[in-house]
Order: C-alpha cells, then sequence, then structure tokens
C-alpha cells in the first residue's frame, strides 16, 4: 500500500537570466523524496533559501514540478490533468506565514470562511451558515467576531481565522508554512496546541515548514533536514536532533535560540 | 559613571478619533549604563514599540506623552526643540527598524542611502562623506563593500539589508541605538550573525542599546539586563542572567514555561500540549482598580484585584511588580 503522502525524486527548477545575460537553470528543489504517514507531522526544516517553500508550493498543487512525482492518497498529483488537480486541492490546504497578508483585509471574517464553502457549491445557503460557525468554535474563535475586518483582529485570532478558512473544506493534509513565526510566544504556544487538538481530533496530517527547530521538535513525529534543495537527513525528530549526522544540522541546532545561554555557543560576527 | 539615558515615569497614551484615550505606557522608569545592552522583552499590546518611538519623539500624530522625563546625555529629549531633536536623532541616537525590507528605499543603491544619513548630518565635503560611507559599509561587510554599496536593496539578502540598516544607523557615531525586533524577519543562522554584528559593535564602538523583542530566547548570551515590559508598564527588571534563568514575575514565568523545548522527554511516545497563558493581552489595555497581568495570572491573590502593585527592589540590581514579593 502507497503511504498517505509519499514525495519521489522532486526536482523544481527556475530559469533565470544571469549578470552575463544567458539563461541558466536554478534548482529551488534538488531530487526530494520522503514519505508522510497519516495523522501524523512531517517538520520541514532548513535555512532560507533552502526550498522549504517551494516543496510546500508543489505539494499543495500551486506550482508544477519540473519532474518527480507526489503521491497523495494513492494518486500520483503531478501527472493529474488539471481538472483533476482541482478535486485534489481542497485536499491539501496550505496556511502562510503572516496572515495579515494572507487575508483580504476588506472582507469580514465571515466573508473570508464563506469563500470556499460557496466556491464548492455544493452546500445550501443555510449549511453554510452553519459551517462557518462551526469552524469558528473549531479553532476558539468566538461567532461574535464574524462582521469583523482582518485588522480588527490580534495576531494570534488572525492566524486562527486562517486556520478555520483552511479547514473550511476537510482537507486531509495541512501545509503550514511558517505558521508561528510571526506570532508572539505566548501566542505560538496557543496556536500550536489548537494545532496539535485539531489533528488529535480530524486525524489532520502536517507538513510543518519552519525554521523554529524546538517547536519542530515539539509538533513533529518525523523531520527532514533540507539543504539547498536537497534532503540531507531525515529520521525520528527527536533522534535527528540528539544524533545530527550532517554539518548543516549541527549549524541549525548551533543556532537555536536557547533560554539556556551556557549552551550557546560564544556570538561572533 | 554616568548614565546614558535615564527614563522616568514616562506616560504615553494614543487617542482615537472618537476622543477616547487609550494609555499605552503607564509609568515606565529605567536607566542604561554607557556601553549597556538592555534586553526589552515584550509582546504585542506591551508598548515595546510605543518605547522605543516615544524616546526619539516620533509618536504618530494621536500619540501623546502625558508625563515623564527621557535624559539622554543630559538633555530631556522630550522638552527639547525640533531643531535640537534633529541634531541628535539619527546622529547620536539611533533607531534600526525592524523590517529591512520596507525600511529601505526599493530604487536608491544602498551606499547612497547610507550617504544620505551622512550628508543630513555632517558638514564635511562630499568626497570626504563618501569615504566614510566606504569606511562604515567596510566595518559590516569587510569583503565585499563594494558590491553591497552598488547593490538595491532587492539584490541583498534579509541578513544584508539589515546589515545596511546598521551601517545607516552608526554611520554618524551615535552613543546609543534603539533596535526594535530587528531580526524577527530572520532566519536563525542569520539572526545569531546579527547579534554577533552588534555585539562587536559595543566593543568596538563602546555603544549603549536598546534590544526591544518578543522573544525572550534572543536575549540569553546577549542582553547585559533585561526589563519586561507588560501592559505598558514594567514588570520587572534585572541582570539578564537572572531574569532568564530565575524569573520572578508571574507573567514572565508564564512565558518562559509555554516556550517548547527542543530535547523533550516524549520517550512514552505522546505528544503534550505546552503551557499557555490563559487569555490574550486584550485584558491589559481595559482600564481596572488592579494589577495589569491580574485577569490572566496563575497566581493571582484577593489584593491583585484591589490595586496596582508598586516596584519592589529583592537586590541592588533586581526589581519585580508583583505583590507576591511585597509590591
Amino acid at each position: 500500500m502507497q503511504p498517505f503522502l509519499k514525495v519521489e525524486k522532486l526536482v523544481k527548477g527556475y530559469e533565470r537570466k544571469n549578470v552575463a545575460g544567458t539563461r541558466e537553470k536554478l534548482f529551488a528543489l534538488d531530487g526530494v523524496s520522503f514519505a508522510v504517514a497519516q495523522g501524523t507531522t512531517l517538520a520541514v526544516v532548513g535555512e532560507s533559501g533552502s526550498g522549504k517553500t517551494t516543496l510546500g508550493f508543489c505539494i499543495s498543487c500551486l506550482e508544477i514540478p519540473t519532474s518527480g512525482n507526489i503521491w497523495f492518497e494513492g494518486r500520483d498529483i503531478v501527472a493529474l490533468a488539471e481538472a483533476e488537480r482541482r478535486q485534489v486541492r481542497p485536499r491539501i490546504q496550505l496556511i502562510f506565514q503572516d496572515p495579515s497578508n494572507s487575508l483580504n483585509p476588506r472582507w469580514s471574517v465571515q466573508e473570508i470562511l464563506l469563500e470556499p464553502l460557496t466556491l464548492q457549491g455544493n452546500l445550501e445557503r443555510e449549511e453554510t451558515q452553519q459551517r462557518a460557525a462551526t469552524l469558528m468554535a473549531q479553532v476558539g474563535l468566538s461567532s461574535d467576531m464574524f462582521q469583523r475586518l482582518p485588522a480588527q483582529l490580534s495576531g494570534g485570532q488572525r492566524q486562527r481565522l486562517a486556520i478555520a478558512r483552511a479547514l473550511a473544506l476537510e482537507p486531509k493534509l495541512l501545509i503550514l508554512d511558517e505558521v508561528l513565526s510571526a506570532l508572539d510566544c505566548s501566542v505560538q504556544a496557543q496556536i500550536a496546541n489548537l494545532l496539535m487538538e485539531l489533528q488529535r481530533t480530524l486525524g489532520m496530517t502536517y507538513l510543518f515548514i519552519t525554521h523554529d527547530l524546538a517547536m519542530a521538535a515539539h509538533l513533529a513525529d518525523e523531520m527532514v533536514v533540507m539543504n539547498r534543495g536537497r534532503v540531507v537527513e531525515q529520521g525520528p525528530a527527536q533522534k535527528v536532533l540528539r544524533h545530527p549526522t550532517e554539518e548543516i544540522t549541527k549549524q541549525l541546532l548551533a543556532a537555536v535560540p536557547s533560554l539556556d545561554s551556557a549552551a550557546l555557543p560564544p556570538l561572533e560576527s | 559613571m554616568v548614565l546614558i539615558l535615564e527614563v522616568q515615569d514616562l506616560h504615553v497614551s494614543y487617542s482615537s478619533s472618537g476622543g477616547a484615550s487609550y494609555p499605552a505606557l503607564a509609568g515606565v522608569s529605567f536607566q542604561l549604563m554607557p556601553n549597556e545592552i538592555l534586553g526589552v522583552l515584550g509582546e504585542s499590546g506591551s508598548g515595546k514599540s510605543t518605547l522605543a518611538t516615544s524616546l526619539l519623539k516620533l509618536l504618530p500624530s494621536n500619540g501623546n506623552i502625558s508625563k515623564g522625563s527621557v535624559f539622554f546625555e543630559g538633555k530631556d529629549l522630550l522638552r527639547a526643540s525640533a531643531g535640537e531633536l534633529e541634531q541628535i536623532r539619527g546622529k547620536r541616537l539611533s533607531l534600526v527598524y525592524q523590517e529591512p525590507s520596507v525600511a529601505l528605499h526599493p530604487a536608491i543603491r544602498a551606499g547612497e542611502q547610507v550617504f544620505q544619513v551622512l550628508a543630513a548630518h555632517e558638514s564635511a565635503g562630499k568626497s570626504s562623506l563618501r569615504k566614510k560611507t566606504r569606511q562604515v559599509l567596510a566595518s559590516l561587510f569587510p569583503e565585499e563593500a563594494d558590491r553591497i554599496s552598488n547593490s538595491y536593496p532587492h539584490q541583498l539578502s534579509g541578513g544584508q539589508r539589515q546589515r545596511v540598516l546598521i551601517a545607516q544607523a552608526i554611520a554618524c557615531g551615535p552613543s546609543l541605538l534603539i533596535a526594535d525586533e530587528p531580526t524577527a524577519s530572520l532566519d536563525p543562522t542569520t539572526q545569531r550573525e546579527i547579534l554577533g554584528v552588534f555585539h562587536t559593535l559595543r566593543d568596538e564602538l563602546g555603544l549603549a542599546m536598546i534590544f526591544i523583542t518578543h522573544n525572550p530566547a534572543l536575549l540569553a548570551g546577549f542582553a547585559d539586563r533585561i526589563l519586561v515590559l507588560y501592559g505598558g508598564r514594567v514588570a520587572e527588571l534585572g541582570p539578564a542572567r537572572t531574569v532568564l534563568s530565575s524569573p520572578k514575575h508571574p507573567y514572565t514565568r508564564a512565558l518562559f514555561q509555554s516556550m517548547p523545548q527542543i530535547f523533550e522527554d516524549n520517550s512514552n511516545g505522546r505528544k503534550t500540549k505546552l503551557p499557555v497563558i490563559a487569555g490574550d493581552f486584550s485584558a491589559a489595555l481595559v482600564p481596572r482598580e488592579g494589577c495589569v497581568f491580574e485577569p490572566r495570572c496563575p497566581e493571582r491573590m484577593e489584593e491583585c484585584r484591589q490595586r496596582e502593585p508598586t516596584l519592589v527592589n529583592l537586590s541592588e540590581s533586581d526589581t519585580v511588580s508583583c505583590f507576591k514579593y511585597g509590591g
């Protein structure tokens, strides 16, 4: 049986002109392979520019990979025709880092939540209203907030709303691209708990893309470490972090901010 | 030793279009020694950015400093004239902004943007200012100052843009830098690199610094002292090592406990929830009789509801504002 999500030799190249004007290919993903079991969390860690976000875009069908396969629920979604891919997209939702940029500032909370439900078009108007209220409750928002604009919510509330919108179409896989990094520490903890709760109750599978190794350690079952478009290390999260074999993983670990200053190497410029 | 900055009983509020007034800072006091790094730890709504902008008197037009004083190098900035402030801002006291991609002009080369800061403050001829620009950039980019100088912001990485902003801030040789979340948008490796840059500047130029952040972990091994701000008030203030290893205020303690540890003991295979501080900061914005943290405090007592605690000195260098310590 195929695993829930399996990525095989995924390559995504972008063309750009270099200084001399000749075209060159830049590989954001350069042969990435891994698998994720249903109901678990895979953390994808690495520095800026290591290809984490491109990976999320490819899996959520926002970018078409240059080559390779993405097996999701038994189908290779890379090989699908656009019409079929449309049916897959609601099953895989992407949540972004900064909810103040990913929510329409002129729409009310209610409009934001109703949009995916109306576009899907298989619910009666009354049902969509009910579904929106359920979604709000699921992410810990009060239905009193329906008429508010995103700017009238706190950062944590906005990210809850972004999660509710992603849940609207009952996805099976959530791609969480730095969803906690823009939030205050105390709010990060609240949202992290919400994500764990949703995973427990809905059996959700997460691809948790982050550069926060401590949060990755807390939320993830498995972990892949990326560097320059390649997976350089993978395995159970605690094992990767406790016994890193690659230099890049050791560097990432050394840069983790920690309250325990004694554990840190001295600062150098 | 002579203080470089002394903030006394600073009160700042914002007025809404309806005429209502919302307090953002209510009686903040602290001192800064030359060559010292003070970490200001605060989350959304704590008043940390208001603190940064009011020290420079750069509040938006609806912001009002109702009380207090800010003595910088012996002069009260709150009572200084516009002309005097212009001489101080960017020259003796400068600000490093949070978002380097927004703080830099997108269509002007990096070197020119540093040059403009110098030209605004110094009367020397163009060629000597150009030379100085190069020197400042070379101190931050020892190997590629020329390339960076000729680059537009979009051609630079986040860390490089942040270094250009730092170059602007130190160009005129200030004695105090205020940095408001300067590393928030960077990845951890680059974050540490920029913290290293700040440390080197402190050592080499003898700068004092106010480093504002919401992430306590960044301050470990970096700040000398930490001021914890909650609801526009000083929750606690003390040496970084003490505050980070044995926080006194219930807010600081709860905040640290809510942060995940990288090496967790999940040997039983079950993921545990993080301990969180109930509610959010908006509770602190409602005017009340008692302590601002009381509605969210896990250790609240009867008297916390009745009046506000005052700052208690626990030792020569540690103060905390909480009834548990006598407040």
